[in-house]
This record gives structure tokens, sequence and C-alpha cells, in this order.
């Protein structure tokens, strides 16, 4: 069984100057223990989609079309009691600002315990000790003072591991980050970065991981999905993306930043991907990279591509792909099926 | 041929209050934004500074241009000593020196036309008036890549790439030899920072600019720089030419810094042996004695705590300040 499907999501906002297709039919799947990497854009669909699935989108905006299943229940058709009962005990999220995702009133030990007590039902002396093993796990010094604190007594990177304590607390089977490291500085995100690959190990969670950051997807993520425009446009293990790529927008995206192997004699200039994303008001009805597209025939401008299978488990959006495209792709045309 | 320098900064410091007294007393402890700094970048020559958050690399380049009076030390820009010029004796300078500010959404004023932007400082310096002025505008707009008919537009019209664009063309209006670039990338998505960091290459080439590019993305800045300054709470750890410092990093601080940047390959990044540094950077206001990097460094010594460390050339200008190279 698959920890979480979700079929042709599409979700929409309702503003006064129109409807906006963030997420316009995407589908994906977890297994138990996967780290999955979901890595676009502003505005490419990836924060939207998970917000999706947690039930969490603002109040201009909704699930359209598509089912998302978690184990075996579809929780698109949860009310939003049975979602409240889900989300921080089966499904959690840590979100990118530790400064404004915890409450200033509260202090570090009620935020973790709140959880506790509204789920599992445990009481107050057993929260806290629960609390403080948590926030012992997640490398926080001196825990028994720390508890005691508020959020602004702890500094960008503790905040962010009282964060992961708090969405760990429960022993969800799946944790949604969403920018976890955006906002850390580098010696910092390694330490976050570290200990949830190590709390995965150990915890045996499943993760989605979404970014902008490749390298933060290189080093923690199995499986990837790249999002644009709404739509995902390659999805496959890791290794596949990085050295396999059979999008052009993957590619155009690897282009695009440096290697800092190179030496400064050897250096080239960065190719960046030209142009600007879509705007979601009126999504192209083609592919949406199209219009910045190096190798866009015809058909691309007309539909969005189907999922051409690459391997086993790696699927690229792309007409390139196909044994008839009249261009031939980046990757040669020996690969096409 | 000698490079000319173009930035000389000398034990330059910068210090804010942070407590002050009640009324009219002294302050009474000090932010130690930049702590005792000497550096050089000549002309044509671009810098790369690095650091974590609060290390005072923005300070250096704010208190360079004379946006900030320095508390102590000394500034020389392209041969003068700048360090106690008043304003008026620094406004035909300010024409030399320019800022690219970080968050294109912030920097714009949003009830200006891009003209009057890009416009304003060409007014301040009485460049070129009326069609002259336009048209200066407008081969602006061109040079970073945008129509020259944007410019009866608004700011809020244009994407983040695009704002970004005319920060630098309103850094270019008064023909600058030096730029700060305050992360001029860093809230613009992926495959837009390459637009802008090709631009300002192109630009460099063309122009014979000098940069201060300060920013906290590793692989970027080895990219565009010549030289690589790295920052710890107000000192400078390391500095050298790009290549020196990211291949023979000295520091332990480089090291770990480096260690910790994430790579965009997943073979590399499961090879990479991280240095994963302990803890936080301490707070700048009184920070502890010694070199202030001795709490998070695996190498810390007994003389670490003794004296705080000065810049020393290993050869080559590679210089670096650190206890296990005296």
């Amino acid at each position: 069984m698959k920890l979480l499907q979700i079929i042709n999501l599409h979700t929409s906002f309702f503003t006064h100057i129109g409807e906006v297709k963030a997420v316009r039919g995407i589908s994906l799947e977890l297994s138990h223990g996967g780290v999955l990497g979901i890595v676009g854009e502003s505005g490419c669909g990836k924060s939207v989609s998970m917000l999706s699935v947690t039930g969490l989108l603002a109040e201009t905006g909704k699930i359209t079309e598509g089912q998302v299943i978690f184990e075996d229940r579809d929780i698109t058709k949860y009310t939003d009691k049975q979602m409240a009962r889900l989300r921080g005990n089966e499904i959690s999220m840590i979100f990118q600002d530790p400064m404004t995702s915890l409450n200033p009133l509260l202090s570090i030990g009620s935020q973790l315990t709140e959880h506790l007590i509204k789920h599992k039902r445990v009481t107050r002396g057993e929260a806290r000790k629960r609390a403080l093993d948590m926030l012992r796990l997640v490398g926080i010094p001196d825990a028994e003072k720390r508890i005691n604190q508020y959020p602004h007594e702890f500094s960008g990177g503790m905040r962010q591991r009282a964060m992961i304590a708090a969405s760990l607390i429960c022993r969800p089977k799946l944790i949604i980050a969403d920018e976890p490291t955006t906002a850390l500085d580098v010696t910092i995100q390694a330490q976050i970065l570290d200990l949830m690959k190590d709390l995965r190990a150990r915890l045996d969670t499943s993760i989605i991981l979404i970014t902008h950051d490749l390298g933060v997807v290189a080093d923690i993520c199995s499986r990837v999905a790249v999002m644009y425009g709404g739509l995902i446009v390659e999805l496959g293990p890791a290794r596949d993306i990085f050295y396999h790529s059979r999008h052009p927008y993957t590619l155009g995206l690897m282009k695009s930043v440096p290697n800092p192997r190179t030496k400064s004699a050897a250096k080239e200039k960065l190719k960046p991907i030209d142009g600007q994303p879509p705007d979601l008001f009126k999504p192209p009805p083609g592919c949406p990279f199209a219009p910045r597209c190096d190798y866009a025939m015809k058909i691309c401008l007309r539909a969005p591509s189907p999922f051409y299978k690459i391997s086993e488990e790696h699927d690229s959006a792309c007409f390139l792909n196909d044994r008839n495209a009249s261009v031939t792709a980046p990757w040669g045309k020996e690969g096409q099926s | 041929m000698n490079p000319k320098p173009m930035l000389e900064l000398e034990n330059l410091r910068m210090y804010f209050p942070a407590k002050t007294g009640l009324g009219l007393r002294k302050p009474t402890s000090f932010v130690k934004a930049v702590d005792r700094v000497t550096l050089t970048i000549n002309a044509g020559e671009t810098l790369g500074l690095v650091g974590e958050s609060g290390c005072g690399k923005t300070t250096i380049g704010r208190t360079a241009i004379r946006l900030y009076d320095p508390t102590g030390g000394r500034i020389k820009f392209d041969g003068q000593d700048i360090t106690r010029m008043t304003r008026k004796e620094l406004k035909p300078l300010r024409k030399s020196m320019q800022m690219i500010f970080q968050d294109p959404y912030a920097s714009l004023n949003p009830r200006m036309t891009v003209g009057d932007i890009i416009g304003e400082a060409i007014d301040i310096h009485g460049l070129y008036t009326g069609a002259e002025r336009t048209e200066v505008i407008a081969g602006l707009l061109e040079r970073v890549g945008l129509a020259g008919d944007h410019i009866n537009r608004y700011a809020h019209e244009f994407s983040g790439g695009q704002r970004q664009r005319i920060g630098i063309a309103r850094a270019l209006a008064v023909e600058p030899k030096f730029i700060v670039c305050d992360e001029p990338v860093s809230a613009l998505d992926v495959s837009i920072q390459a637009q802008i960091i090709n631009i300002l290459e192109e630009l460099q080439e063309k122009l014979n600019l000098t940069y201060l590019f300060i920013a906290h993305d590793l692989s970027m800045v080895k990219h565009i720089s010549t030289h690589i300054g790295v920052m710890y709470l107000g000192r400078l750890a390391e500095h050298g030419k790009a290549d020196e410092v990211y291949e023979n990093p000295k520091h332990p601080y480089t090291r770990a810094l480096l260690s910790a940047a994430p790579v965009a390959d997943p073979d590399a990044a499961q090879a990479q042996k991280r240095i994963i540094l302990e803890g936080d950077i301490p707070s700048p206001i009184d920070p502890p004695p010694g070199c202030r990097f001795k709490g998070r460094c695996a190498y810390a010594m007994g003389k670490c705590a003794e004296g705080d460390p000065e810049l020393t050339d290993l050869g080559g200008g590679h210089k670096v300040a650190c206890s296990l190279y005296v």
C-alpha cells in the first residue's frame, strides 16, 4: 500500500479578478519511508499542491478536481474536523520561516505538548516528558531550560529544530517540509538537513520536501518531481533527474546554477532560461514551458505533453521524448520512444 | 602593469550602539558589526564577500561607500581618503560608487515611473536634461535587456527579475566605477538569477566596473568573483583569490562553510564530507575574547582564547586569520 497517492489534483484560487489555476492536474505517489523532493520556481504550484494535501489552503483556494489518498482514505472528502485530527498527528508540516510559524506568546514547551495532549490524550506530565525527549532528539542542548523559553529566545536554527520537534512529536507517518532551510544560513542548513536524514532513518517517517534549491534535493531526496506552471513536468529517481534528465526545463534549471568545481580560468557563462514563467490566470493550452523552450515544436504550443515513460520509474512530460518528434532533443535521438 | 586599487579598507571599524543609558548618557555596549577589517579591491576585480547572516558583510558594503560613518579605520576610494569627508565633499564621488540592493520589491519606489527611478540620480548630479535625459534612460533600459519604451511604467508592472534589471540600470545611470551588489540575486528564482549574473558580468567587461559582491550563495560567489573574503562575526577570516580560497581553504570556518554548501549533484553530495559546525554564531555584542570562532572550532587550542588572530599572508595574497598558521 502506498502511503500517499495524489491523483489528478487541480487547485484554484478564486480571486476578485478571476480564477488562478495554481495546480492543474498533478499525480504522484509516495511509499513508506521515501523522501520525495518537489522542485520548482515560485508560483509553480509546489506549495499549493501540498497545502491542498493538508487541507491548509487559504479561504479562496479550492481543490476543483482530483483525489488525495492517504493510506487508503480519500482525504479530499474529509470534513475540517476530520482533517484537524489528521494534521499534526499523521501528517505534519514544517514551514519555511521558523520566525513566523511559532506562536510568540506561547512557550516552546506548550507548543510542543499541544499536539500530544490534543491528539494522543496523554497527561500533561507525560506530554512534557516526551517533549523533552524530542527536544533532545533534535539536538537542542539544555532542554530542561529551553522548554520553558519563548521563541524569541531561540536563534533561527534552534527555532527550526523546535519546529521539527513539534512536527515529529506525534510520530507522523508523513512530514511535508516546505522550504525548511531556505531562511537559514548554510552551516545551519547543513545541521538541519543532517538532522532530517538522521531522524528519517530512525523514525521511519516519509518526507516530502518542497524546495527551489537543487543542492538540497541532491543531498536528501531519493525521488524528485519537477514542477512548472502548475504541472509536474518530470518525475523520477534523483539520480535519473540529475544525470539523465529528459525535460528541457529540468536541464535548463541545472545549467543555470554554477558548478563550484570549475576553475575560474575554465569558467563558462551561465545559461539562463530566457523569458518568464506563465501567467496562471490564463495558463497556456500547450506545454507551459514551450514559450521559453529552445526545442519547442508546433505541437508543444497546442496541447500539454502526456507522460512518456523513460524507465520504470522515470517519466517526462515532453513531446521530445516521442519517436516522431521533429526536433532532436538535447539528450539525442536514441532515447526517444 | 600594477593593478590600481579601487577600494582600500584599513582597520575599518563600524560599531552600532546596542544599549544606551537613559537620556543623554553614552551608549553602554556596541554591536561590533565590522571590526578591524583590512582589504583591497583592485580596479576591474570582483570581491565576493561571504559569511552567515549577521557577520557584517552588508555593513562593510555600506560603510565602504560611506552610507554609514565609520567608527574607526580608513577608507580610500580611487586613491582618495573618504573616511571623514563631508556630504558636500562626497557628492561628486557618489557618482563613482553605486549600490544594487537585495530586494527588488522594496528598493524601487512604487509611486515613481521607471524613468524617474533611473533619472533621479541623473537629475541630482545634473548630468543630462530634456530629450537627452530620456534618450540616456532608454539606452540604459536596453543595456539591461528591457525595452526603451518601458520608461513610463511603474515598478509593479514588472516581475522580480525585471525589477532587478531596473535596479541595475539605476546604478549604471551615473556611470559608476564601483558597485556594491548586496545579495542582488538571492530574492530571485534560480532560472532568473543566471540572467542577472550574466548581465552583471557583461557590464563589468564592457565598462570595466569593480564589484563588491555580497552573497551567501557560495557557488554563485565563486562563479562571479575574482577574489573572495570570508567573514565571521565582524572579522575577515580569510581572503584570497577565488580559486585559492575554494580549492585550498585554510581557515577552519571557511572549510566548514564550503563543506556545508549544498551541491546540485547527488553523487558529489553523497561523497561530500560535511563538517557540521555545532552551535550558532555568537552575538556580535561584546563578542568573546580571543578568536571569535573558537567556540565552534574543532581545532581550538589554548592560544585561541588569548589573542584575536590578525590576517597573515601565507603567500600569493592568500591571507588567513587563524592561530593554526602563526
